[in-house]
């Protein structure tokens, strides 16, 4: 969690989506789905494409009309309420800035829709192009600036109304991969500073990670699982998160026992001793490891034997793909925290892998 | 670049001599001092003095321009309309039906439109004149411009319009702050096509034109079946300055904002 913010989810919400549905053409984009957004909230919606993300986020624009439920914002009914009369404003992928107009009339289009005298629209532009640091850009046309300052520009635009929500649609898809990364910081300062609700779909789950306080997963139209970013990582309820989030070695056994302290599962890999589960004897299982909480050991000992049939270096880790002696192969990660030359595990060796059982999740879905 | 060779230079010029000799014979002779028009007397403009004497050619050409300026103006008004409705309405009922039969006046030919309106006007018993010869010329250019506006309405990012509405403008002040200057270069280069065809047009022109009303072109024809008179020359000379002007500023606005567009894109 980036900013170290606190959110209680149990707090009044600012947006509740309720039992909210919409299809096309038949096929369900958004199916019956129900989350509550706390106010001041980064909150993320994370999935791959076409997992209904964007829906939902248009939805609570306006451009989307949900076929059942309901949509409240601040406890008022929305669902019918036009784009423009919402007091939500988001920012495009493709940042859609007026090519006609200026930079200084692109961020003031949305005050002058609310017939605020000149002065003041001025005065409110002009601070906001001060806090994008796009002061002298005013009189720019969209297409003189570069891809960073004009997905400024967007958020400038989106901002200066002061929305109750701020909605961001991809907002970083466009730039490369360090801007991208500065933005995310960016945004999060600009998030408290101002202290708004902010809403971003990513697919990027970096991203997600990185800028919000909480994320809702999705797939097929339908949240898998919401929580913070540790809570996602750490605790994923399901085989599909586990997956989608990060790298992830999957086990499928059978519980042996299963006990307030740790599970004991056999797999084909060889018995292993997982975190506490609400399992029963007999029940088929997957346990979960990251690769990162897995060690490697040379030679052997207690633990799953196994041998190395390749080694990827990325400069800060090393991944390892050790096949154990029961049959599947497993991902490791390893730091490289001291010199290549100083590592002794090297190709077709002898290794042992051992995990803390609380770091290996029984998942039964 | 590759030195051009001269097969090709030789079939460039072939083609451009077959399209423009005969025009340019038009504009030379225009300026000829002599009557008899296959015969140069040397330079001289006064074929153009004379034509503003000329009362019958001047008051044709009045009666031309100003169907082509009622004409292009209710064309291009129907044509965007028309744009509109097929890009933005999505699939309504007999959408296919209506797209393709708003390119029929572009293959029909002339004759069989002018002669369907003829009958359409003689069966509605409207007084034959002015306004039947703008509503021909509308019924024929309105495609066109349908077909400049409906090329960019197609291109056009619609989150240009849900980012104003996001921002408080509603649906149809979008359209006049936010589509409207942004397809203004479509509808103008439109307008501009419609006036050039109006301007030119013959056959629709003699179908429905009535007492008092001939079209220069009309005029021209008429006047050529006596014999060509050098002021003939000059008025078509005239003529084509203006088509040539018409076109080409269209052909620069499309241009211009397609470049415009680009650089946003880059």
């Amino acid at each position: 969690m980036g900013t170290g913010v606190q959110i209680d989810p149990a707090a009044r919400p600012l947006v509740r989506f309720e039992g909210v549905s919409k299809s096309y053409s038949g096929v369900a984009a958004v199916d019956a789905l129900s989350l509550d957004i706390v106010e001041g909230e980064f909150f993320a919606l994370l999935g791959p494409s076409g997992c209904g993300k964007t829906t939902l986020l248009r939805m609570l624009a306006g451009f989307e009309t949900p076929d059942t439920g309901r949509i409240l914002l601040d406890g008022q009914d929305i669902s019918a309420v036009p784009p423009y009369r919402r007091p939500v404003n988001m920012m495009f992928q493709s940042y859609a800035l007026f090519p006609h107009l200026n930079v200084a009339r692109n961020v003031a289009f949305g005050l002058q829709q609310e017939g605020l005298p000149r002065a003041e629209i001025d005065a409110r532009v002009q601070e906001m192009l001060a806090l994008m640091r796009l002061q002298g850009y005013g009189d720019r046309k969209p297409h003189q600036l570069s891809g960073g300052q004009r997905q400024r520009v967007a958020l400038a635009r989106s901002l200066v109304k002061r929305p109750r929500v701020l909605l961001l649609d991809e907002p970083m898809a466009a730039l490369d991969k360090k801007l991208r990364q500065e933005t995310q910081f960016e945004l999060m300062r600009l998030r408290e500073r101002l202290g708004l609700t902010f809403v971003i779909v990513t697919h990027d789950q970096e991203e997600a990670m990185t800028v919000a306080h909480r994320l809702g997963v999705m797939n097929h139209g339908a949240l898998i699982q919401v929580g913070t970013p540790a809570e996602i990582y750490e605790q994923p309820d399901s085989r599909w998160v586990a997956d989608f989030i990060g790298d992830v070695n999957l086990i499928e056994g059978q519980v042996m026992s299963s006990s307030t302290d740790a599970t004991l599962v056999a797999s084909a890999a060889g018995d292993i001793r997982a975190a506490a589960s609400r399992t029963s004897p007999g029940d088929n299982v997957w346990v979960a490891i990251r690769p990162e909480k897995l060690h490697i050991a040379a030679g052997g000992g207690d633990g799953l034997a196994g041998e190395v049939i390749a080694i990827g270096y990325l400069g800060d880790l090393s991944h390892y793909q050790v096949r154990t002696d029961g049959g599947p192969v497993l991902k490791v990660a390893v730091a490289n925290v001291t010199r290549l030359s100083e590592r002794p595990i090297g190709l077709h060796q002898r290794v042992t892998l051992t995990w803390a059982a609380a770091s290996a999740l029984v998942l039964t879905r | 670049m590759r030195r051009a060779s001269w097969f090709n230079v030789t079939s460039l010029a072939l083609g451009l001599a077959f399209l423009y000799l005969p025009i340019a014979i038009l504009v030379i002779y225009s300026f000829n001092a002599s009557r008899l028009v296959t015969i140069w007397g040397g330079w001289s403009t006064r074929w153009y003095g004379e034509l503003l004497h000329n009362d019958a050619l001047l008051s044709a050409a009045w009666v031309t321009l100003r169907v082509a300026l009622v004409s292009a103006s209710a064309a291009t008004l129907l044509g965007t309309l028309t744009a509109i409705a097929l890009v933005r309405y999505g699939r309504f009922r007999g959408r296919i039906v209506f797209s393709s039969m708003i390119y029929a006046p572009l293959v029909m030919p002339e004759v069989i439109t002018g002669l369907s309106l003829l009958l359409l006007f003689v069966a509605a018993d409207v007084e034959r004149g002015f306004w039947t010869i703008a509503i021909a010329h509308t019924t024929l250019t309105m495609c066109f411009v349908t077909v400049v506006v409906q090329s960019r309405l197609v291109a056009f990012d619609r989150s240009l319009e849900e980012a104003a509405m996001d921002l408080g403008c509603p649906p149809l002040r979008t359209f006049l702050t936010v589509t409207l200057p942004l397809i203004a270069p479509a509808i103008i280069s439109g307008w501009m096509l419609a006036f050039t065809l109006s301007l030119d047009d013959l056959v629709l022109a003699s179908f429905t034109t009535g007492p008092g009303a001939t079209t220069l072109p009309i005029r021209v024809y008429s006047e050529v079946r006596l014999g060509v008179k050098p002021e003939i020359n000059a008025i078509c000379t005239i003529l084509i300055a203006v088509a040539a002007l018409a076109i080409v500023s269209a052909s620069l606005l499309t241009k211009l904002h397609d470049v415009g567009r680009q650089r946003a894109t880059r």
